[in-house]
């Protein structure tokens, strides 16, 4: 597999995992639930479930993560979950914000892979640990102090990943609403490049502005959004990875859209 | 490898005849939005371009828009629902709308993602092109075309060829107002006397030989003002439809009042001038455009039949299944038999028209699975229709659609009000209607209404404001929308009108008092109580408040005033100490106030 910074590669299509499944160069994380994952999973997948990650996320817990894994600096890893890749895009984010440079995203749900007929198992592998190195992306990750300082500059876009109708109800002022399920086609967790590009364009979402993403609590749907954005090459990209979550429980100001009953005409 | 390579659709899948989209609309109307961000196209002009499109403004702020999705004839085909399910999650919020013109809407999309919303209607053949705006809106054809046991033909292929020779056609790009053609297959179930143009199919014998042609009915309609549509003639041929549908919009075009927004509708044109002389002048110029056309002009009536083939079972057919507790009620409530022997069409219930994305995408393998016509179609009153479903299906089908939560029953009585879409969206709505509707309902299916022979055949149909997209003037119990006070506090509070119907006898509904929406319910519980005390034996609640509004009744309860006297204790504003929700409407908590923007119907 080509790295990362050579090629901007953001997901691994099915076919290049399986062959590097076969070449036993790749490391593969499934983050659905351990129970889940014990039924069945991608051939030599390790375990890591979003819950256990958000547990502790700190830099030293994740470093032993990692490391317990079989990941040194070197390692290609693929991650994949059965939720339209938002999970997934949690989880390789933070290795990325650990130091991590080579991880991508299958491009495809687990459910998917299944459904096609291809390889899985119930086999739990065992990986000799590693010694992964910490240096930590900060230029990756935005916290509400960020955002509240950034918000003002006419260069930073803040985008929110969440459901149109919670949007209109309530979000951080100046935020441009973008529902997570806008970045995927068909079975792809991600469009393809170029109907990413268009979408964003038609959104004025280019250039070198710096963009911030948030969504609900914990980074996962802002988290895609994340590579979504990396995935066309816009470069300078952040996750607000609390969310909106912590900005409410910090009582930062909030905007809705007035005047309109929106709810009453969902059919929930 | 691509995996959407490799996803087998259903070989079963019917496929659209006609392919309504133009993909460069999509990137036209990119270009075009940018455009007018960044200042280089004026407000008006942009609006016009904007509704010509299909996309409508939203309430109180112009970074959305709503996208109006015609479904001509109101046929759909499964792989279209399938797409409009993954569009109302990807850009809107997770549910759609189904209209009472046989639209389906978007609500609540960015500007921006429209055009994303029309690439993606194009990949399924589907267009939202002049379903907006002042041009020939969605045409229509009943739910029931083809398989009503009282019509004389199947109207489904001329409402579709009219579709077709007026879309995108430069006559009808900039019509004084809006105009809309409405094809139905019996006098029953209507709908023709109260639209620009309604159509019923009819035959008559020459020489032996049997010709198809219709009724015309002219210059009806709903809105501020209602009209009935008059009759043409006694007789229209077919092939004289295409000539006289062109004389109508020319004369519309040429006479219709392009200044006064209020009074644009063809209706007025037809009432200022009479009756009698519009009709003159309609046989007139219909000479002179059947003359004038240098080739034959006619429609392109496609007449090759749908393949009726009951779907394929893979599970088990013999296996005696259980009937799910329900299935009696929802069989009687909503279903009706065809004239072709052992299928049934089956409408569904929808609370006001809404449903999600997750029971559209359900939906569209269920009418794979169970609709012998392999397609379905959205009727008049914001719902949808399977058709020749075989009458040994039905229990397995109430199954899958009690799965799905869409096996609600009442879709065709009087427990399925329309609501339009009230202050959830529209810039000119008073209040809630869409809300209160969905109320009625919820409380009418509680008390089990649906199964009430007395009350089946009767309507409730609510607007949010006295224009008539919820259609309150034909209603068996209308409402519209507007706002009451006690001294600086107000209140939502409706219009009612009694006895409106759209039949053969379509008359408006006469105005009874002043309902306050939190008391709506309660008014009509006790009109049905009033009914049945009164009632003859063989009497419905639409007979009897036909009698009434008529001055034909007898009993003590002889007239809308003696109603009025009735319902007046029950809609006296308490005080706001004492009842505090009587202050708000539906929907809301916070102080009901009337706040509207410019409305864009006339735009």
């Amino acid at each position: 597999m080509c790295c990362l910074i050579e090629s901007g590669k953001i997901t691994t299509d099915v076919d290049s995992l399986r062959s590097e499944i076969r070449d036993k160069s790749v490391r593969v994380i499934d983050v659905r639930r351990e129970d889940d994952y014990k039924r069945d999973h991608i051939p030599t997948a390790v375990n890591l479930p979003l819950a256990n990650l958000l547990s502790d996320d700190s830099p030293d817990r994740v470093l032993k993560l990692v490391n317990s894994m079989g990941i040194d600096d070197e390692t290609s890893v693929v991650v994949y979950d059965d939720t339209f890749g938002a999970l997934a895009s949690r989880v390789a984010w933070t290795l990325e914000y650990l130091g991590h440079s080579d991880v991508t995203l299958l491009e495809t749900t687990y459910s998917k892979w299944k459904s096609l007929g291809l390889e899985n198992d119930s086999l739990v592998p065992e990986f000799q640990n590693k010694d992964h190195s910490i240096k930590l992306q900060s230029n990756i990750l935005a916290t509400s102090e960020y955002l509240e300082n950034a918000k003002s500059r006419d260069d930073v876009i803040l985008l929110d990943n969440r459901e149109r109708l919670n949007f209109l109800e309530q979000h951080i002022p100046g935020a441009i609403s973008l529902p997570y399920r806008t970045l995927a086609s068909g079975d792809k967790i991600l469009r393809s490049k170029e109907d990413m590009k268009r979408l964003f364009e038609n959104r004025g979402i280019v250039g070198n502005s710096e963009i911030i993403t948030y969504c609900g609590s914990v980074g996962t749907l802002s988290g895609l959004a994340y590579y979504a954005l990396k995935s066309v090459g816009l470069p300078n990209t952040k996750l607000y990875v609390r969310s909106f979550k912590e900005w409410k429980n910090l009582q930062k100001p909030t905007e809705k859209q007035e005047d309109a009953s929106y709810w009453d005409l969902s059919a929930e | 490898m691509i995996i959407s390579d490799r996803k087998q659709s259903s070989p079963d899948s019917a496929n659209p005849k006609i392919n309504w989209a133009r993909i460069e609309e999509a990137d036209n109307f990119a270009k075009t939005v940018k455009l007018f961000r960044q200042g280089k196209y004026d407000e008006e002009s942009f609006r016009r371009f904007r509704l010509q499109h299909g996309a409508y403004g939203t309430r109180m702020t112009s970074d959305y828009a709503m996208v109006r999705i015609k479904i001509p004839a109101g046929e759909i085909y499964p792989d279209q629902i399938e797409k409009i399910s993954q569009l109302s999650e990807q850009y809107s919020i997770g549910s759609a709308h189904f209209s009472t013109r046989e639209n389906i809407q978007l609500h609540w999309v960015i500007l921006e993602d429209v055009s994303e919303i029309f690439r993606g209607l194009a990949e399924v053949g589907l267009t939202s092109r002049e379903a907006c705006g002042n041009s020939v809106r969605n045409v229509m054809c009943s739910p029931l075309s083809g398989v009503c046991p009282d019509e004389k033909f199947d109207a489904t292929p001329y409402a579709l060829a009219t579709a077709r020779f007026f879309l995108r056609n430069p006559m009808a790009q900039n019509l004084p107002r809006k105009f809309k053609f409405n094809f139905t297959c019996c006098e029953k179930h209507g709908m023709v006397r109260m639209v620009d143009v309604g159509l019923i199919p009819q035959t008559r014998e020459i020489d032996g030989a049997l010709q198809r042609g219709f009724k015309i009915f002219l210059g009806g309609g709903l809105g501020n003002k209602s009209y009935v549509g008059n009759q043409l003639e006694d007789f229209t041929s077919e092939e004289d439809l295409l000539y006289t549908s062109i004389a109508v919009i020319r004369i519309f075009d040429r006479l219709g009042d392009r200044k006064n927004l209020a009074r644009n509708r063809m209706r007025y044109l037809v009432n200022d001038m009479g009756w009698d002389k519009f009709q003159n002048l309609v046989f007139k110029e219909r000479a002179i455009v059947r003359a004038t056309q240098s080739i034959i002009t006619q429609l392109e009536v496609d007449h090759s039949s749908t393949q009726i083939r009951r779907p394929i079972r893979i599970s088990d057919e013999s296996g005696n299944m259980a009937i799910p507790d329900g299935y009696a009620r929802w069989l009687k409530t909503n279903t009706v038999k065809q004239i072709q022997p052992d299928y049934r069409s089956v409408f569904l219930t929808l609370e006001a028209g809404d449903i999600t994305a997750s029971q559209l995408y359900a939906l569209a393998s269920i009418i794979r699975d169970f609709s012998s016509e392999g397609k379905a179609r959205s009727g008049f009153v914001q719902n949808i229709a399977l058709r020749y479903v075989h009458e040994d299906d039905l229990p397995r089908l109430y199954s899958r659609l009690l799965d799905v939560g869409l096996a609600k029953s009442g879709a065709l009585t009087m427990t399925s009000p329309i609501g339009c879409s009230g202050t959830t969206s529209c810039n000119l709505a008073l209040t809630n209607s869409h809300r209160l509707a969905k109320e009625i309902q919820r409380k009418f299916l509680e008390l089990k209404f649906d199964e009430d022979d007395d009350l089946s055949d009767s309507s409730i149909k609510i607007s949010g404001c006295p224009n008539s997209c919820g259609q309150h003037g034909i209603a068996t119990i209308g409402f519209f929308g507007g706002g009451g006070r006690v001294g600086k506090d107000m209140y939502a509070n409706y219009q009612m009108s009694l006895g409106g119907r759209s039949d053969g006898d379509t008359m408006l509904g006469q105005t009874c008092l002043r309902v306050p929406a939190k008391r709506v319910i309660p008014v009509i519980l006790k009109i049905i109580e009033t009914f049945k005390e009164h009632k003859k034996s063989d009497d419905t609640l639409k007979s009897w408040i036909h009698r009434v509004v008529s001055g034909n009744e007898d009993s003590s309860v002889k007239s809308i005033n003696d109603i009025k006297k009735i319902l007046e204790p029950m809609i006296i504003p308490p005080a706001k100490e004492d009842d505090p929700d009587f202050y708000l409407d539906y929907g809301s908590d916070s102080s009901y106030h009337t706040k509207t923007g410019k409305g864009e119907c006339a735009a």
